[in-house]
């Protein structure tokens, strides 16, 4: 059993959650995760590790509200979960590259924290950009601030920062001849795409974080498979960060949706059903 | 009894599940003997003075001995003889290839069948769990002396179950959330009902073996942590094969396409066969394919009957004499409505619009030359190329070595598949380092797996006393 710390809404739909798992809280390292288990009878859940305290043994994750699994944990009102597996998947190295863009979206504005510091604390000059549609949903600031040379925020509705996402900022950054080195996106498969869409003729070395569905987390079923440079890799062992070049897209968007029937009629049965109570 | 009238009993049946019945649920499909039957079956046995089956055993159990404590009725004792040198007989009675071991060299079987071995080591362990007749056996005087045993397979436990005996302080560390390896993952519970792995983990852990769940070596911790943080003085490596294999061929990334390790963790481990009630789902195939000739590709092939598939082809490229599969296996698919499509290979998947597929695309083999391990290698058929309707498609082709723990092990010797190299007694190029199981041969079975663990259990034994 894992001792849930403290859980909190941070904008609707979007949870802090923070447990304590001092084993994973000392190994951790920037672009690694963790599976979790709610029970017995859960899914193994990745969620990507936003910040960790080794002193405390914390862990900290941010997860979305999308289906079942997420809601369960969203209303979850134990303290305990069953497991915590990790840290797990290959740390991006944080060595001095010159000037480096890091954006993160929905999760991903939890999850790009970890590299933002590491890459700082490296000697480079950070550039955070963070998305979300409106700016109640924006969260995390203070802490990527903190570790950013520039910080800049974009709402879909222009609610706050510039209008528009971090794709179109990137894009802008580059129309102005702006020095960049490496790029790291994180968020969802979509939000990546199009943010290299934005970089990949430009000499910019660009990473993002897959988020394919995963089963064991530990290289022993083959469910995370990925496309990449033309070879099949797993992204719970080799990734789960690769280059974006190499990337094939397509063959991601389609195996993550293998599932979306019967989960999108389960959380729907669910959700009424927990309504009625 | 004298040897004419024991030559007229008939090898005796188990009862089994109606094919028909059983390839709806997962219960298990052998229903097991009773009393009766199995003291029937006990005396076919002719007490040979040089016992062949023993030698076909790979932990020389002592089959006649304990084929005639079941004549006697002292089940429980027939038990612990089994017990002297095989740890999981409720196992090993269920999933040992007997037909090509024990059974195979049972002299009875010149004439006419053997003697049931595999069932009768069944039976005794049943009736010894069933009736509560298991006894937490004596442990010699605590040595203060750790061992850490990495990955709870069927080669982790025999070592941990060994060593515990001998005084030692035992931790096995699993990656996976339930202990038991391949048997709580990948083999279904209509074969090996999960209840009985449990039983065989509860008896360690009873005799204080320390369990320590969710912990994956290399990631969690590095091997070097266990010696130099945790104190252990020697370390087993069980963590078995577990590297999904694929073909390499077009449309294998497509939706509904499942590597076997998958699909049998998906229904074994996470139980999806009980969605949504057990929340981790599992794609519906109506027609399913399944590729190879093994065990998992027969396992494979009957979760999927399990789940509702009306049609389940295996497609395999050799010839049924080569499978690779226990016999019983084989015979149970075919009687439950599998259909086997032999001598073929697939050779591109096709997908719709959505990317799941929809065909297989396969070529006819015939057998050619011996290839290296001794069996007529296939070779496709020119022009022999057919299409074959599908909605989902598990590759059952076999395991490699997952490289997440070795990787960060630089100075372990490994073979150039990426196995860990051992001797005969599991030593490895490190210091302090053994290791067992299919992590070493490459996938086998799990009595070699456990014979592994035994002979690394008595190597760790003298190494620690004697610090050779
Ligand atoms: C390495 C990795 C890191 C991740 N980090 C985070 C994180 O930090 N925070 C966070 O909120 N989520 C993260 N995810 C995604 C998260 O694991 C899924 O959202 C979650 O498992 C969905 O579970 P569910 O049962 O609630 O939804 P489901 O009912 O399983 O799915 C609901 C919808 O989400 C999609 N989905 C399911 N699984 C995934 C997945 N693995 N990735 C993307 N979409 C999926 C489905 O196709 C479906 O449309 C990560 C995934 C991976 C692989
Ligand atoms: C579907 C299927 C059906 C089979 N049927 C039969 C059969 O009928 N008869 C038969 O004799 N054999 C059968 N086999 C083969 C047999 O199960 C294996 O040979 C045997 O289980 C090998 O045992 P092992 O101890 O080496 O490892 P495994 O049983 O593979 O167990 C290894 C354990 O180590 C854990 N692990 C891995 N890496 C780490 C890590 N880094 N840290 C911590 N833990 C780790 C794994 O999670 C796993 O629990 C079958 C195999 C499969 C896959
Ligand atoms: S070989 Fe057969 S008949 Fe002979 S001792 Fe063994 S089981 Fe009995
Ligand atoms: S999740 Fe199973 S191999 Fe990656």
């Amino acid at each position: 059993m894992y001792e849930i710390i403290s859980k909190t809404e941070v904008v609707p739909n979007i949870y802090e959650l923070i447990i304590k798992a001092p084993e994973i809280a000392e190994k951790a390292k920037p672009g690694q995760f963790v599976i979790l288990m709610i029970d017995e009878a859960g899914e193994r859940l990745p969620f990507t590790l936003s910040d960790w305290d080794a002193k405390k043994g914390a862990i900290t994750i941010y997860f979305l509200e999308v289906g079942l699994s997420t809601m369960t944990l969203a209303r979850l009102d134990k303290k305990n979960i069953s497991a915590v597996i990790g840290p797990l998947g290959k740390p991006v190295s944080a060595e001095k590259f010159g000037t480096i863009v890091l954006g993160g979206g929905c999760y991903g504005i939890g999850g790009i924290y970890p590299i933002v510091k590491a890459l700082k604390e490296a000697g480079n000059t950070v550039i955070t950009i963070i998305e979300a549609r409106s700016s109640y949903l924006l969260y995390n600031k203070e802490k990527l601030r903190k570790y950013s040379d520039r910080f800049i925020v974009t709402t879909g509705d222009g609610t706050k920062g510039e209008k528009g996402k971090v794709h179109d900022v990137v894009k802008i950054m580059i129309k102005r001849k702006e020095k960049i080195n490496r790029a790291y996106f994180i968020g969802c498969t979509f939000m990546m795409m199009n943010c290299f869409n934005e970089t990949k003729n430009h000499d910019i070395t660009t990473f993002v974080a897959l988020s394919p569905i995963m089963v064991d987390g530990t290289g022993m079923c083959g469910c995370c498979r990925c496309l990449v440079d033309g070879e099949t890799k797993f992204a719970c062992v080799d990734g789960p960060i690769f280059e974006a070049k190499d990337i094939d897209w397509d063959i991601l968007f389609k195996r993550n949706a293998a599932y979306s029937q019967q989960e999108a009629m389960i959380y729907q049965f669910h959700s009424c059903e927990s309504r009625e109570v | 009894m004298d040897v004419k009238e024991k030559l007229k009993i008939s090898r005796q049946k188990m009862p089994e599940q109606d094919p028909s019945v059983r390839a709806k649920n997962f219960m298990e499909v052998p229903l097991g003997f009773s009393t009766k039957t199995a003291q029937l079956e006990a005396q076919r046995c002719l007490n040979c003075k040089i016992p062949k089956c023993k030698e076909g055993c790979p932990v020389y159990v002592k089959i006649p001995e304990f084929l005639k404590l079941i004549v006697e009725g002292d089940f429980a004792a027939a038990a612990r003889k089994i017990k002297e040198t095989n740890a999981l007989p409720a196992v090993c009675g269920r999933v040992c290839p007997q037909e090509s071991q024990c059974e195979a060299t049972c002299i009875l079987g010149k004439k006419g069948d053997p003697v049931a071995i595999g069932r009768l080591e069944r039976f005794v362990a049943d009736y010894e769990r069933e009736n509560n007749l298991i006894k937490i056996p004596k442990k010699q005087p605590a040595k203060n002396k750790k061992v850490a045993v990495v990955g709870s397979g069927p080669s982790g436990l025999t070592v941990a179950g060994d060593l515990i005996k001998l005084g030692y302080d035992v931790t096995i560390f699993e990656a996976l959330h339930k202990p038991g390896g391949v048997l709580i993952y990948g083999i279904p519970e209509f074969r090996l009902p999960k209840a009985i792995v449990e039983a065989e983990v509860d008896y360690l852990v009873k005799q204080g073996v320390k369990l320590k769940l969710n912990k994956v070596i290399g990631a969690s911790r590095t091997v070097e942590d266990l010696f130099k943080r945790d104190g252990f003085d020697a370390v087993f490596l069980g963590v078995g094969a577990g590297l999904p294999r694929f073909m390499n061929i077009e449309g294998e990334n497509l939706s509904n396409v499942y590597s076997a390790n998958e699909y049998l963790t998906r229904i074994n481990l996470m139980k999806a066969y009980l969605y949504p009630e057990h929340y981790t789902p599992i794609a519906l195939g109506r027609n399913v394919t399944v590729v190879g000739g093994g065990n998992v590709t027969m396992d494979s092939a009957r979760c999927a009957l399990r789940t509702g598939a009306q049609k389940v082809t295996i497609v395999y490229r050799r010839a049924r004499e080569q499978m690779p599969a226990r016999g019983e296996e084989i015979h149970h698919a075919e009687e439950e409505g599998i259909i086997l499509k032999l001598l073929n290979n697939p050779v591109e998947l096709i997908g719709d619009e959505k990317g799941a597929v929809k065909k297989m695309r396969c070529i006819k083999m015939k057998l050619g030359e011996p290839d290296e391990s001794g069996r007529k290698r296939p070779v496709p058929i020119e022009g022999s190329e057919f299409t074959l309707n599908t909605d989902l498609v598990i590759m059952g082709i076999g395991a490699g070595a997952n490289p997440l723990l070795t990787s960060t092990m630089p100075d372990l010797e490994l073979n150039k598949w990426g196995y860990i190299v051992a001797d005969e007694n599991g030593r490895t190029s490190m210091e302090g380092i053994w290791a067992g199981g299919d992590i070493v041969t490459g996938s086998a079975t799990v009595i070699q797996a456990m014979g592994a663990g035994k002979q690394a259990a008595k190597a760790i034994d003298s190494y620690i006393k004697s610090g050779k």
